[in-house]
């Protein structure tokens, strides 16, 4: 399998304090990569450098290499990267407006103005995203009203909508009821024969039920990464048994 | 016994129920007292006719358009420059000295007396930009004096678009401006047009700053060069001279409920937008 998303030697800082130190890790094509670890690892921080939204925030340093299909990801068009890289975030955002616009936002933005072309993205986007039964009556009204869990996915089809060919989700699930964390679950499982997967995440059950391996963060480290069968069996490193087995973090 | 704590809460609520009551009383008075004197005079001739002798008699028909004319130059001027103001300061730049002077001289140019503004107003557009009392001296004048208004409430209510809606556009291959036209700026647009309404009504009630830049002529204005007199100066010319206290009474009615018009279309226009938003 290619290597879809390599960092090597990645250090961050923002002010002048270190957020991620020395990172090296590939992301491979059609796998569910996740990463685990305390709060304040540097999990979001090393998704927000691979889309760059990072750049957004002033006293930011990057360092080392960080590449996307063999290319750093600075000489990529930056609307062309987050194109090709999509991010869920941990609480759904929709924007205010009708499911129909939230879906269509991305293809609009690239000019996409036919509304039978777009119709068949939102369809397309909804039911990968397991969600058009739900909504397929009601793509009109407002997605301000659909629950917490309809949000997240309908989240997750506004960015498949932009055809991307990795989807980075920071902690999708965490406000989530288990059944709609079960539902996004799925989506994700199915959703890998034509996507890469980033997943961060908190909840190392989800990570154990998901990922194909596992990357364990720490205080801006990565500690560990493998297999994740072989992380939450047999870890080599103490600290990585020791946050798996809930006894620190 | 009651005890302590509750007696304190009732004493506070007496005390602001009679404060609230007061001001509300007081924009009552105002109310029925122009309403009383102004109303009767109010009639289909007064409002669609020219005045005669000096506005004795006859209606106020050109007044009325003039107030309008005036209003809608200084609007379709001030918004364009206020709300690019805003969004200027709040997505183009950081916080810096130079946002910082920006937004001084907004708020000192808010506390500026009006008549300043309508002497400024007539050395610059009435006499250096030989523009005479005209329509569009009055609305240019009236266009700086809100300025400050529309910029304050529009960087106010852009400011109050969650920073995630941003990045949910960027995320998704936004650039910047696509982000503002398509995300910032209609969600903002409930706040942004508070202050056009706020700049709307004090440019229709406006009249130091209009008495010198438009001037008082009574003939109805046909282009945006001639000269006009607006309801506000008439009513102050009608009550200063003496002509018809009655006359201006009228005119201060119809002002009050053109205003009142105003801020309700505004607010049921604001209704529909922010509804079809949720």
């Amino acid at each position: 399998m290619p290597e879809k998303i390599s960092a090597r030697g990645l250090n961050v800082a923002v002010h002048g304090s270190p957020v991620l130190r020395d990172i090296s890790l590939s992301v491979m094509a059609n796998e569910i990569l996740a990463i685990i670890g305390p709060a304040h690892s540097g999990k979001t921080t090393f998704l927000r450098c691979i889309n760059r939204l990072i750049e957004n925030q002033p006293g930011f340093v990057r360092t080392g290499e960080l590449l996307l299909d063999n290319r750093d990801v600075r000489q990529w068009d930056i609307d062309t990267l987050r194109r090709r890289v999509g991010m869920i975030f941990a609480t759904p955002i929709p924007l205010p407006g009708t499911i129909f616009d939230n879906v269509a936002y991305g293809p609009r933005l690239k000019g996409v103005r036919n509304m039978r072309r777009l119709a068949e993205i939102v369809e397309k986007s909804l039911r990968a995203a397991f969600l058009w039964d739900e909504v397929k009556d009601r793509l009109f009204s407002s997605a301000l009203r659909l629950s917490g869990g309809q949000q997240q996915r309908l989240c997750i089809a506004r960015t498949l909508a932009v055809e991307p060919e990795v989807v980075m989700m920071d902690e999708p699930c965490s406000g989530l009821d288990p059944i709609s964390t079960a539902q996004i679950e799925q989506a994700m499982r199915e959703l890998k024969q034509s996507y890469t997967f980033i997943l961060v995440t908190n909840n190392v059950k989800q990570a154990a039920r998901v990922s194909d391996r596992t990357a364990f963060f720490l205080s801006g480290e990565l500690v560990e990464l493998g297999p994740t069968a072989q992380i939450f069996t047999a870890p080599r490193d103490k600290r990585t048994d020791d946050y798996v087995s809930g006894r620190i973090g | 016994m009651i005890s302590r704590p509750l007696v304190v809460q009732r004493v506070v609520w007496l005390v602001l129920a009679v404060l609230t009551l007061f001001t509300l009383a007081i924009l009552i008075f105002i109310l029925a007292f122009i309403s009383a004197r102004g109303a009767r005079v109010i009639t289909p001739e007064f409002l669609f006719s020219l005045p005669e002798r000096m506005g004795k008699e006859g209606g106020i028909l050109p007044t009325l358009i003039a107030t309008i004319y005036i209003a809608v130059v200084a609007i379709v001027v001030a918004t364009p420059f206020g709300v690019g103001t805003a969004v200027y300061l709040t997505e183009y730049t950081r916080e810096s000295a130079l946002t910082r002077i920006i937004r001084f001289g907004a708020d000192a140019l808010a506390g500026v007396p009006s008549i300043i503004f309508g002497l400024f107003g007539f050395i610059l557009f009435v006499i250096r930009l030989k523009m005479g009392w005209s329509i569009l001296a009055g609305g240019l004048t009236l266009a700086v004096m809100i300025l400050p208004t529309i910029i304050r409430t529009s960087e106010e209510a852009i400011r109050a678009i969650p920073y995630q809606l941003r990045e949910v556009s960027y995320s998704l291959g936004g650039t910047r401006s696509q982000t503002i036209m398509r995300v910032v700026l209609p969600n903002a647009l409930p706040g942004i047009l508070t202050g056009v309404i706020l700049g709307l009504g004090r440019s229709v009630a406006e009249t130091a700053a209009v008495i010198f830049t438009a001037g008082s002529s009574l003939r109805i204005p046909r282009t945006i060069l001639d000269p006009g007199r607006t309801m506000a100066v008439h009513f102050y010319i009608l009550a200063r001279e003496g002509l018809s206290m009655e006359r201006a009474y009228g005119t201060a009615f119809l002002l009050i409920v053109v205003i009142l018009l105003i801020n309700t279309v505004a607010y049921l226009l604001m209704f529909r937008l922010t509804r079809r938003l949720k």
